[in-house]
This record gives structure tokens, sequence and C-alpha cells, in this order.
């Protein structure tokens, strides 16, 4: 991956890493109308049809992640989407890539806690061979030493360039093990660098062969093609492939969280405090899952953009935070979190802050939501999911992240009108419900003890 | 072992690729609008969503900032949806949620831009936001009080963002003391002394008819769009302030400076003397710095350095043709301990690319992702819009994107090598490393004093 060097907008830089990735709960939409298929060999197929520019996206998902791997393991799905780019027993290392780039396609994967994904954006024409060498990294992947070794070396700096190098980073995955007692997604997707330090050669194999079949994937196709010709193609390549007998995909539940856990961490590369807190929530398929849709309102009327009401409250109004905000990803597989943050100005104390925004949560339960805020949210919402089509690739990862998530195609269709559904009195349920303190996890970033902060 | 991978199957398919090479630009027309009132946009209708687009931009940005009041074109770029006309920050930001309208500013070193994005429904009152806030801005105390603070934090929390230091220690080492070393976001020094004077005056100064660059795509007409420009962009003065920012003299050849951090990875920043964009060697220098570093999964220094030893998760290189001064630029981020071996393998195919020439094949390849790439950036509303921008802004011609997979076509072994050999140098590379690099002889070093 290139690193972006270009300078970018100062709010943007204000915000937490979260709030860039939880595309699901801004961007889904009734309009996608994709065409799907499955094919004999149980593998998903989901075509959405963008005739505006000669370009196709093409992306296989993988119903497994980080939370996917055996105890003591971390860091496992990462290191093997990584090595996906090392050659298989018909093709050498690299020759994939170079095929794409001779192509002049773009290429990349990533992996999450509930899913690895693999993609291809490329003109038209291309589209059969890409399958063909997606199909064909789908079984015989060639791992020797010589392979992984380097490897596990870039990812030690990929460890070190993401978390090691950033204390807000830091903070966020000691935050997520205090979050989690007992579920996996305490644990980092990228692994803890012991772990990945002693990952073995048969770890990784044993990972691929277990959960990399046709019946644990999803096709998702988006741009200037026909279904049925992609169904066709489809047939013929990732129809080769075996289905295999896969392990329920079970993980351990949570106990119920009976008081507040608070992480404190103090760095001296920090000159600027930061604060969040988040609840353990429900998802789209987890938990009391009826809240989900009410809490991604409840996450717009409260903290979206600078209209919500904790940048209202307590960055305009009472000018105690330079920046603040809310966030709900309501797209994992299992138990989500819904979060609340903010920047103190500065010489402004984190605890003056902090009191403020508690009071904003406390009305809130008290007294509620407005009719009149919830057709403005809803209004907003349903927009983006008609923005959501503006783009090749993006359809294509919302679909894609909510069949690997448990999520349908009818869901993510429904989504508008799920929002629409959502009524005042059901938002107040859904923050009396989450907004409760024994169910959270605070995370505080300060300076060196000694330094200026107060 | 990984040199040995032969790459014949991608050289076999790269035939049919020149020959059907996407003719990008065809997919859709863009046409020339002139408003009633003489204010040009370029248009790429597209009626298959209810959705427009609209990129903008004023040359002269923050390399046009006053010394000690660095950061202000970006503080403007901050406070022009915080308030105008009749509208305070709250009525204002409350129009725009309300309706769904996107709209945002930027500075960079050269220019002033904006973009804005709207549904069908909306598609006057947005543009009528947009000349709110172009033309009447209000800077009102509480709004300048709360961006500044906002802009005050950001520089705190990146203070010891590596990256952010690399990047500006790098321009103050080459650019010495012209305006490009400035940091864009100002120092909190300089932000605390702009005035609300200060920030009327760069409006009234940059933001004018004659130095507007307009690229609009999606769901509106020609006549349409003329109306809307006249009406939005039609109040503002009709010439911008002349500026002039001298050409910068990259100095700080060979230097190599370490920013001590205690971090357990170093961040490397790089770079020399570029190619202008309006140097006839510029598709040559595009091709030559693909096979170099640009290429994201297959380059010299991405096989050298990752794929062969894994010393980095990114090695890279890029051109960067500022308007008044063109740098050939570089980044790595590695290990204390591997830092100075880096630097070695990176300066090795610095010199590699001149001493054992791109080979036909690594030419053929180059051009071959270059050219089928190009297309791919084109799938949404926003980025078409801002390519139509970037090519006005560059000159380059309504047909530029017709034309421009032919000069990197045209590209042969013969103009690379003479780029390599004009402007490649490794011993004139700037190098700065913030971290604890292990081993690395240094020209400087700069203790961390907060």
């Amino acid at each position: 991956m290139t690193l972006n060097l270009c300078s970018r907008a100062l709010r943007a830089l204000l915000l937490p890493a979260a709030f860039l990735l939880p595309w699901a709960n801004t961007a889904s939409a009734q309009v996608f109308d994709p065409t799907t298929f499955e094919l004999d060999n149980g593998m998903q197929i989901v075509v959405i049809e963008n005739r505006r520019a000669p370009i196709v996206t093409h992306m296989v998902w993988y119903k497994v992640g980080a939370a996917d791997e055996p105890a003591g393991k971390s860091g496992i799905a990462h290191y093997l989407e990584h090595l996906m780019f090392k050659g298989t027993e018909t093709r050498a290392p690299g020759e994939f890539s170079e095929i794409v780039a001779n192509l002049g396609g773009r290429e990349n994967a990533f992996t999450s806690q509930d899913y690895t994904g693999y993609f291809q954006t490329i003109a038209p024409r291309h589209l059969a061979l890409m399958m063909e060498l997606e199909a064909d990294r789908m079984t015989g992947l060639v791992l020797t030493d010589e392979i992984i070794e380097p490897e596990r070396r870039v990812i030690l700096e990929e460890r070190r360039s993401r978390t090691e190098n950033d204390p807000r980073s830091l903070l966020s995955e000691q935050v997520a093990a205090a979050t989690y007692l007992n579920h996996p997604y305490r644990l980092p997707v990228i692994g803890w660098a012991h772990e990945i330090k002693g990952l073995s050669r048969t770890d990784l194999e044993s990972f691929y062969e277990t959960w990399y079949a046709p019946n644990n994937a999803v096709l998702v196709v988006s741009g200037d093609v026909d279904p049925d010709e992609v169904f066709r193609l489809a047939r013929e390549t990732y129809g080769n492939v075996a289905a295999k007998i896969l392990p329920p995909r079970v993980r351990p539940v949570e106990p119920p969280q009976l008081a507040p856990r608070e992480v404190v961490m103090r760095d001296a590369r920090v000159d600027q405090p930061a604060w969040s807190r988040r609840y353990l929530a429900p998802s789209y398929v987890a938990g009391d899952n009826e809240y989900a849709y009410a809490l991604e309102l409840l996450a717009d009327i409260i903290g979206g953009g600078t209209t919500g009401r904790i940048y209202r409250s307590i960055v305009v109004d009472q000018s105690l935070a330079a920046s603040a905000g809310a966030w709900y990803s309501p797209g994992n597989l299992d138990l989500t979190t819904f979060g609340i943050w903010f920047s103190p100005r500065p010489g402004v104390a984190v605890d003056t802050v902090r009191d403020a925004l508690d009071e904003q949560i406390a009305s809130l339960i008290k007294d509620g939501i407005t009719e009149d805020e919830l057709e403005r949210a809803k209004l907003r919402l349903i927009d983006s999911a008609i923005f959501a089509r503006d783009s090749v690739a993006g359809p294509a990862r919302v679909l894609g992240a909510a069949l690997a998530s448990g999520q349908t195609v009818a869901d993510v269709e429904a989504w508008p009108d799920r929002i629409r559904a959502v009524t005042v009195e059901q938002v107040d349920a859904a923050a009396r419900e989450v907004f409760n303190v024994n169910r959270s996890t605070t995370g505080v970033l300060l300076p060196a003890e000694g330094d200026s902060r107060t | 072992m990984m040199s040995a991978l032969t790459r014949a199957p991608g050289a076999a398919l790269l035939a049919l690729t020149l020959i059907f090479a996407p003719a990008v630009a065809k997919a859709f027309d863009i046409q020339r609008v002139i408003s009633p009132g003489g204010i040009e946009a370029w248009l790429v209708e597209d009626h298959s969503l209810p959705i427009v687009s609209a990129r903008f931009l004023f040359p002269g940005g923050a390399a046009t900032d006053p010394a000690g009041k660095e950061g202000l074109a970006n503080m403007v770029s901050g406070l022009l949806d915080e308030g105008a006309g009749e509208l305070d920050s709250r009525a204002f930001q409350a129009r725009l949620a309300d309706q769904s309208i996107s709209l945002s500013f930027s500075a960079s070193l050269d220019g002033f831009s904006g973009r804005m994005k709207a549904l069908t429904r909306n598609r006057e009152e947005a543009f009528n936001l947009l000349r709110l806030a172009v033309t009447e801005p209000r800077f009102d105390a509480q709004a300048v009080d709360r961006i500044r603070a906002q802009i005050l934090t950001g520089l705190a929390a990146g203070a010891n963002n590596p990256n952010r230091i690399a990047q500006q220690t790098f321009r103050e080492a080459v650019f010495g003391d012209h305006p490009y070393s400035r940091p864009v976001t100002g120092t909190a020094e300089s932000v605390g002394a702009i005035t609300e004077t200060d920030l009327q005056t760069f409006v009234t100064r940059r933001l004018a008819r004659n130095a507007l660059i307009v690229g609009v795509v999606g769901d509106v007409t020609a006549a349409e769009l003329g109306a809307l420009l006249d009406a939005t962009f039609g109040d503002l003065p009709e010439r911008a302030e002349a500026f002039t920012i001298p050409q910068a003299e990259p100095g700080g050849a060979g230097e190599v400076i370490v920013v001590e951090r205690d971090n357990p990875q170093s961040r490397i920043v790089f770079g020399h003397r570029g190619v202008s964009r309006d140097d006839p060697d510029w598709y040559a220098a595009l091709v030559l710095n693909h096979v170099l570093g640009g290429g994201s999964f297959t380059s010299r220094l991405y096989d050298e350095v990752r794929e062969k030893r894994g010393l980095a998760y990114s090695v890279f290189s890029y051109l960067q043709p500022l308007e008044n001064a063109a740098m050939w630029m570089g980044g790595a981020g590695t290990e204390n301990a591997a830092v100075a071996q880096s630097i070695e393998l990176i300066r090795g195919q610095w010199a590699n690319v001149q001493e054992f020439a791109v080979s036909q094949d690594e030419l053929d390849r180059a051009k071959a992702n270059l050219i089928g790439s190009f297309g791919l950036r084109f799938d949404n509303t926003s980025s078409i819009a801002a390519t139509l921008v970037a090519v006005q802004f560059r000159d380059l011609g309504i047909d530029f994107l017709n034309r421009r997979n032919d000069l990197v076509e045209a590209v042969t072994l013969e103009d690379v090598r003479r780029v390599a050999e004009r402007i490649l140098d490794p011993a004139a590379l700037t190098v700065v490393v913030v971290g604890k690099p292990e081993g690395l002889a240094a020209t400087r070093t700069v203790t961390d004093g907060g």
C-alpha cells in the first residue's frame, strides 16, 4: 500500500481512526439493486451493474477474520492475507500482482475481525482472468520459510508503523483489550508482536486449509458488467473449486459487564489529550439487534458532524472541546460498541469536558430526542444511500462486508426502509439501553506525568 | 528466491493491453461552459444519478501566506462554511446538514480549493450556500476562536507525528527561506497571530473571477450550469491581486538529518530536485518513477527493500511538481536497527536506475500500468470533477484526457535514460530520518527539545 502524503483538511485529522472505517453505517442503500447467484459449491455471488465508466471491481470476501484465530495465535488472518500474494502450485510468487499491474489494474487486500477480502479494480475485459487467478489461490497456496520469513518482518514493520509509533493506536489497542473480557475482539487484528513472531508455517497453512473455500466465500463484482456473464465466468472458474466441510464459526461469548472500566495512558509523545468512551452495544446481527437502526439514528443525532448535539453543546456553545462526536459500528458479527469522544480545547481539563459530556448524555436519557431531530437524521441517512451509489468499489464493499458478517442482501436493500420506520420512542429506548456506565470502557490519552495538562 | 521470479506470463499479456488500452476519456464528453456573465467551467453531464459534484480552485495558497501569519489560507478554508451572509455558523451548518449538502474548502501550498456535492433536489440551495461562503463569509469572533482552537489542537496532536516531522524538516532543509519551507497549517504562534482582517484580506485578494477554475460533474445541463455559475460566482471581485512566488532552488543536497524521537520505527523521507509538470520530459520521468518506486506492488524499491528483505511495510517514490519547485520524493518506514541498511538500498536503487538502465520489458510494463490504470480514477462524480480542475490548472487543454495515454505510450528507452542521467543523483538526495536510527552517519542531528 502506498501512503498518501498530501496535507489533509484539518478536521479530518481530529477524527479518531474508527470514524474512517465503518462505511456500513453511512453507505448502505436500498438502491444497489444487485443480482445474486449461488454456485453448486456454495459460493455466493453478488453483481452490481454500474455502466458509467469502463471499470470493474472484483472482490472475494472470506467469512473469516482475526476473531476466528486459535487462542494464543493472534495475527494469523492478516499474515495469511499478505502471503496470499506469494504464489500457488501454478503461479509464481508475485505473478498475480505482476499480471494485474501489467493490465493496468489496481489491487489490494484487507483483514478485519470478521472477514478477509481481496480485490482488483481493472478494465472489464480482464475480469475472466482475475477470476481465474483468484480462484487459483483459493487452493494450492505454496508457503516456504523463504517466503514467510521476510513477510513476517514486513508485518512487524506494519505493526510498528500503525501501532507502536502512535500512542493513540497503542491506547485503542489497550482499550479494546479492556472492552472485551472474553470475546476475541479484545485482540488486535494485526496481532500482538510476540505472537506474530511465534506463528509457524503450520499455523498459517492450517488456517488457510480450514477457512479458504468457495462455500465460505462471497464474490462481489461491481461495475460495467453483465450479471449473467459474470455468473457464467464464475461457474467456469470458482465453480471448479471443491467445497469443504467448515467448522462452525463460534466465538467465546462475553460475560455480563458489571462495572465501568477505564484505561489511562500517559506517553511522552502526547501533546494533545484525547478522551473516548465506548459502551457495549448490539450490532445488526448480535445482541438486542432490534435497537441497531435506532442506534444509527442516535449516533447521527448526537454525533453527526457539526450539527449533532455533542458538537453543538461542548464545542460550539460551551467552547470546551476543539472537536467531539459519536460513532457506532453496527456491522460486527458479534457484540459491537457505541462510542463518544472529544479533544479538549487548549487549556481545558479533560475532566471538565467529560463532565459536560456526561450532562449531555444524562439529559438525553431523561428528556429523549425530538421528532424534528429524528426526521432530520432520517433524511440525511436515507440520502447517504443515494450518494453511496456514486462509486464502483463502494457498493461492493458495503455488500461484501454485510454478507461476510451475517447479513443478507435483503437486509442491505431494506436499510432505508428500516431507518425510515424507527420511532422517537425506539431511539429513546435504545439510548437508555446503551448508555449504561456499567457497560462502558473509557480511554484517556495524556501527556507524560509532570507535563502541563491539568 | 524472489529474484528468480520470472514475469513471463505478465509480459505475454502486455501486447493485448497496449492494443486495447481503453480510451478512458471517451467514457465522457467534456463541455466547456461559458456562462452569460463570462464565467467558464468544464462540465461532464451524467444524469444516471440525481447527484451533482463541483470542484473549484483559486491559484495562490499557503505559499502566499504573509510571514508571521503562516496558516492563513488553511484557516480561511476552515471558516468559509462557519457563517456567511445572514446565516451564522449554526444556521449555515444546519442548512448544509438538513439538505445533505457537502461543502468544504482546503488550502495547499499552491492553491485554495473547494468541493461541493448535493442531490439534484437541493442543487440550487447548494450553489447558493457556496455563493455565500465565497462572497460573504462572516468570520464571527466565536467561529474564529473555535476554528483556531481546532487548528491548534490539530497541531498539538500532530506535533509528534513522525511523518509530519519528517516532511516539515525536509522542506525546511531543502527550501530554506523560500515560502515552500513553511507549514501549510502554520505554527501555534503564527496561527495565534492571525486576525479577522487577515482572513478578510485573503478572501478579497485571492477569491476572484479571473482566478477561478471550476469543474462540474453530474445531473445538470450546460444551460442550467451557466445560470448557476453567474448566480454563484458573479459577485466575486473581477480580478485577484497579483502575487509572485519565486522559483525555489532546492538546497540541502547530500544532507542526512536525524530528528531524534523515541519511536521503535524510523520514518524516512528523501528526495531531490525533480521534473516540472511542463517539462518535455515529464512523461519520461513519470514512467521512470513508476519503475523506480511508483508501482504499488511492483517497483525496484518495493522489490529490494520490502519483498526481498522485509525491511519496510511501505517504501515508495513519487514526483511532486509544485508550481515553483519540482521535486522527486520518496519515503519509507523501517525499524531503527535497519535504517542504515534501508537508506543504502534506496541510494543503490537510485544509482542502479542510472547505471543499469531500465530494460525494454520494464519500460513496457510501467507504461502498460500507467496507461491501463489511468481510467480507474473516474469512478465517481467528485474525482472526475477534480480531474477537470487539475487539467485546467495545469493548462493541459480540454482534449488532454484523450491525449494523455498517447503521451505515456510515446516514451522511449532513450527518453527514460536521458531523464535518469539528467535528474537522478543518489549523492544529492536529502534524507530525513525521524526516530532512533542505529549506525547511521548523520550530517545533522536534532535532539528532541520538545
